[in-house]
């Protein structure tokens, strides 16, 4: 049975940002996750914002956690080679009292030791989002607030890491742990591995591991709508409404591919599969966003989606050592901004870990080889790379124009795509205003080919998500 | 590298166009087609009910682009196929990519030929999970007519136009068990005879006036709910109904294709979601032309290639006298209309007559469709019923002066 000094449990943004960290040191890691492929829980659903840090409150792991991830994420983006735009962000205020708790949020952020806030008047808003709906005040402005591809972060996060000698497991849905002569022995229905440390980056399951009774997850589960690309320009920063009680309302967001986010709701749930999208949440998004931006035209509306808040009950991240647990490390409640913080947090473990395993830096640690995207080139790389690799010339994805050699590319590599929504999130391949109508035939015979399995035993996400239920009569 | 005349897609449209261009002497045509051969999507669309128009037979998909594939082989077109046109500029420099690279092409006219694309659920917004068994129909009949592969064995179809009914049949035929079909609207917008040959034959249900609510099944599809709509199409609480299948077919309209004309600057109709062309299918860009599902969803595959007939001669009057200056009005959608294509109509067209396609907003009993100037009716085209789903079309001939404007005058 494999042994390990350090099994991570969840390859979402945490813990291959995690098991990235520790490949940097001279430790044998294995990521573990319950899906085929990196980043299929929360990590790839969420509003995809680098928050610059004035939501929490001062004192806690989040505001701390937060504004340092916040600090990382430009540099990490850059060595992982995954988009990244800081393109500010502004909270919106539509009355005189929201006005007042801009004002707030202001000082709070300033405590947060979040640099660069202003309050900047009616006319400067409307000038910088000619969109805005004109009844607006004032905003709140943060300049380093930004926008990342959560998913290609986190692919790339566990790629990297398994560059540099982490193993992974994938379909691996861990059921239990149990302590035995000093080890852990990592149980799931595809079999077990061992380990001296655990650490928890289960997400929204990551209360079912911490050893820590009176710690619970109540997950919020958080619905989006995405516009098509053609309203590229139409707002430039993150637009969020003035926070209540409710929560912080629905924003509107470009995305780092040109499309428009708008989204999300906050709905308390109790199965933590339910990532359906609602009618009434839906209606809600569109309600609100209308408010935002009056002259919105909602038919370019191209796909929804839902992702769930792993809320945890104390109000705050959860981690470090479980108090119930020996040697086991927690990063448990990662609710938003988790994203933003994740670089803090995986920092924050290994420091924790280095408490009790000693930890050498590795003498070589391989960056991230460049990943190549057509649309990046210019016309002589473009016909350098189709020369030596004509599979660069043939365009699969007729909508995001996506070439047989990115996708091949995108299976190939380490953590690489085994499902239909794996290539999409790794290239867009499927991305675009038709949603894979035209490329989907396309990528199941590159997925086929590549894997060497029949396209009938393909996936869509994983597990029963078979695409195809078996080939025409009388045909095998 | 250059040629006279470029046409952006081999299917029927663009075949039309790029021979009759050649026959109207515009020098030297080229193809430009993405996938391997010619036929664009009829090469999917194994079953007949193609060619009654133009070659006055009952064609399948394929045998009707073999004949035009004919052709062009005859007239020594040239085609580059597994190339597909990345951009194009107001400057006819369009920019190719295929296994050799990557290359600029200066064309004297451009013909847009390329075609349509089917709206995704996303567009629609249907509640539920997102597991797979849901596919837009064209994909299904992709996989099962070129590719070999069932997607699933029980399935419910949104949508009721021609390709949705067609594809609850082809499944029917492979195995497969259709439990209903959806429309939204009070009827449906198929041709009445597959109505009757690919439902009625096969007793699969209909349900009018009904949509798809919630989507079920995590990994893959379970069942929907379907629940009836009112007259706003909004769905009637309390009418929810689930049924059990495994896969969800969408055939909820066509979208014509026109990225390439948002790069060239070309103005788009937001009604057509095509370019806006005058009567020679001109855009506003001078020398770039479009025709087919690109500019407008045709009912048949013979309008397309009849319309790129017209658009074929065009460009090629264009590449050889350059374009002509001309007095023209615009063809306004008024009261009941859906949309006009073309849009704008030049004095000498007018003259000589020139020919309109039209689509009403909604269905009409006993109505007619009336084309005004100013106050002044210049034609009238009576019709026992109109519907959204099947295209107008009428030669308008008039030497008057100013807009034009058709309204549905009904009765009811
Ligand atoms: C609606 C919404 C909006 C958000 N917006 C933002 C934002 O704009 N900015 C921001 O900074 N943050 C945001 N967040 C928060 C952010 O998305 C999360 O904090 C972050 O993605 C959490 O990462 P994670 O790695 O902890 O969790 P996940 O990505 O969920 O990863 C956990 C992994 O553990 C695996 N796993 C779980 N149980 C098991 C098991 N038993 N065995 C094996 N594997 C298992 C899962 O498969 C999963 O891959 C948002 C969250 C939501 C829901
Ligand atoms: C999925 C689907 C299924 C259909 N099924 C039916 C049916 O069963 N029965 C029926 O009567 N009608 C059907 N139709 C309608 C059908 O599109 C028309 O009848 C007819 O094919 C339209 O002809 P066209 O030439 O305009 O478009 P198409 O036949 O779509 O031809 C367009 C061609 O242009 C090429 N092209 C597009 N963009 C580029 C580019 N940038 N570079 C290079 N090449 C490009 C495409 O590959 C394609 O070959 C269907 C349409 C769709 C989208």
């Amino acid at each position: 049975m494999a042994n390990y000094d350090v099994v991570v449990i969840g390859a979402g943004v945490v813990g291959s940002l995690t098991a990235l960290e520790l490949s940097k040191h001279n430790v044998s890691v294995c990521l573990v996750d319950r899906f085929p492929e990196p980043g299929c829980g929360t990590s790839k659903a969420n509003s995809a914002i680098v928050h610059a840090g004035y939501d929490a409150d001062p004192g806690t792991a989040k505001a701390a956690l937060n504004v340092r991830g916040c600090g990382m994420m430009e540099a990490l983006c850059g060595e992982l080679d995954v988009p990244y735009l800081r393109t500010g962000s502004m909270v919106l205020a539509f009355s005189e009292e929201e006005a007042r708790k801009i004002q707030a949020l202001l000082e709070r952020g300033r405590q947060n030791g979040v640099k660069g806030l202003e309050i900047i008047g009616r006319e400067r808003v409307l000038e910088l989002e000619p969109q805005v709906n004109p009844e607006v005040f004032a905003a709140l402005y943060a300049p380093d607030a930004g926008i990342v591809c959560p998913y290609e972060l986190t692919v790339a996060a566990a790629e990297s890491a398994l560059d540099n000698g982490v193993e992974a497991r994938f379909d691996f849905p861990v059921e239990r742990l149990e302590r035995e002569n000093g080890m852990f022995r990592v149980i799931s229905k595809s079999g077990e591995i061992r380990a001296a440390f655990v650490i928890n980056c289960a997400g929204v399951y990551s209360d079912l591991f911490c050893g820590e009774p009176s710690f619970r997850i109540q997950p919020r589960k958080g619905e989006y709508l995405i516009l098509d690309r053609k309203y590229d320009g139409l707002v430039h920063h993150v637009l969020f409404r003035t926070p209540t009680k409710l929560g912080k309302g629905i924003l509107a967001a470009p995305t780092v591919h040109g499309n428009l986010l708008l989204g999300p709701t906050s709905e308390p749930i109790e199965d933590r599969e339910d990532t359906d999208t609602t009618a009434k949440g839906l209606g809600l998004i569109r309600e609100s966003s209308k408010y935002m931006l009056p002259g919105l035209d909602l038919r370019g509306v191209i796909t929804s989606f839902a992702g769930l808040r792993a809320t945890p009950s104390t109000g705050d991240f959860l981690i470090g050592w479980s108090s119930g647990q020996e040697g086991l490390l927690n990063a448990a409640g990662i609710e938003s901004p988790g994203l933003t913080s994740a670089p803090a947090i995986a920092l924050k473990l290994v420091e924790l870990l280095g408490e009790r395993l000693p930890l050498q830096k590795k003498a070589h640690f391989h960056g991230r080889q460049k990943v190549l995207r057509m649309a990046e080139l210019s016309l002589e790389e473009k016909n350098k790379v189709i020369r030596e690799n004509p599979a660069y010339g043939r365009v699969v994805c007729r909508c995001e124009c996506v070439s047989e050699g990115e996708i091949v590319d995108a299976i190939r590599r380490n953590a690489g795509a085994r499902t239909v929504d794996g290539v999409k999130r790794r290239v867009r391949a499927g991305m675009g205003r038709c949603q894979g109508s035209f490329c989907m035939p396309g990528v199941l015979e590159l997925l086929s080919r590549e894997l060497g399995v029949s396209q009938t035993e393909l996936t869509k996400s994983g597990g029963l998500s078979r695409m195809l239920t078996g080939t025409l009569k009388g045909e095998e | 590298m250059g040629t006279d005349v470029l046409v952006v897609g081999g299917g029927p449209a663009g075949m039309a166009a790029a021979l009759s261009a050649a026959q109207s002497g515009a020098g030297s045509v080229l193809i430009v087609e993405r996938n391997e051969r010619l036929g664009g999507i009829l090469n999917q669309c194994i079953h007949n009910g193609f060619g009654l128009t133009l070659f006055g037979k009952e064609l399948t998909g394929p045998e009707y682009a073999g004949r035009y594939a004919d052709q062009i082989g005859q007239a020594e077109i040239p085609c580059l196929f597994n190339t597909t046109v990345v951009s194009m500029t107001g400057n006819k420099e369009v920019l190719i990519r295929n296994t050799d690279g990557e290359r600029q092409i200066e064309a004297g006219a451009v013909i847009l030929a390329t075609g349509c694309r089917e709206r995704p659920r996303g567009a629609i917004s249907i509640p539920g999970s997102r597991p797979a068994g849901v596919y837009s129909a064209g994909t299904v009949q992709k996989l099962i007519n070129c590719c070999g592969y069932m997607p699933g064995k029980r399935a419910v179809i949104l949508g009721s136009g021609d390709i949705g009914l067609i594809m609850a049949r082809r499944l029917t035929l492979e195995g497969a068990h259709v439990e209903a079909v959806c429309e939204i609207m009070p009827y449906s917008s198929g041709l009445k005879r597959n109505i009757v040959q690919c439902l009625e034959d096969y007793d699969i249900p209909l349900y009018l006036s009904h949509t798809v609510t919630r989507i079920f099944g995590r990994e893959r599809v379970e069942g929907v709910e379907i629940s009836g709509v009112d007259e706003h199409l909004a769905p009637v609480e309390g009418t929810q109904r689930f049924i059990e299948c495994d896969t969800l077919l969408l055939s909820v309209g066509l979208i014509p294709e026109n990225e390439l004309a948002g790069y060239a600057g070309i103005v788009m109709d937001a009604k057509t979601g095509g370019p806006l062309v005058n009567d020679r299918l001109e855009t506003s860009v001078p020398g770039i032309f479009a025709c087919g599902n690109s500019l407008h969803v045709h009912d048949l595959a013979d309008f397309a290639s009849l319309e790129a007939v017209e658009a074929g001669k065009n460009a090629a009057a264009y590449v050889k006298a350059g374009g002509e200056a001309c007095q023209e009005f615009e063809c306004r959608a008024g009261n009941g209309i859906g949309s006009v294509v073309p849009q704008r109509m030049s004095a000498k067209a007018l003259a000589e007559g020139a020919t309109a396609y039209i689509r009403v907003g909604r269905p009409f009993e006993n109505a007619s469709i009336v084309i005004k100037r100013g106050d002044r009716v210049i034609r009238t085209v009576r019709s026992p019923r109109l519907t959204p789903g099947e295209m107008v079309k009428t030669v308008v001939r008039d030497s008057g002066d100013g807009d034009l404007t058709f309204e549905v005058d009904s009765h009811d």
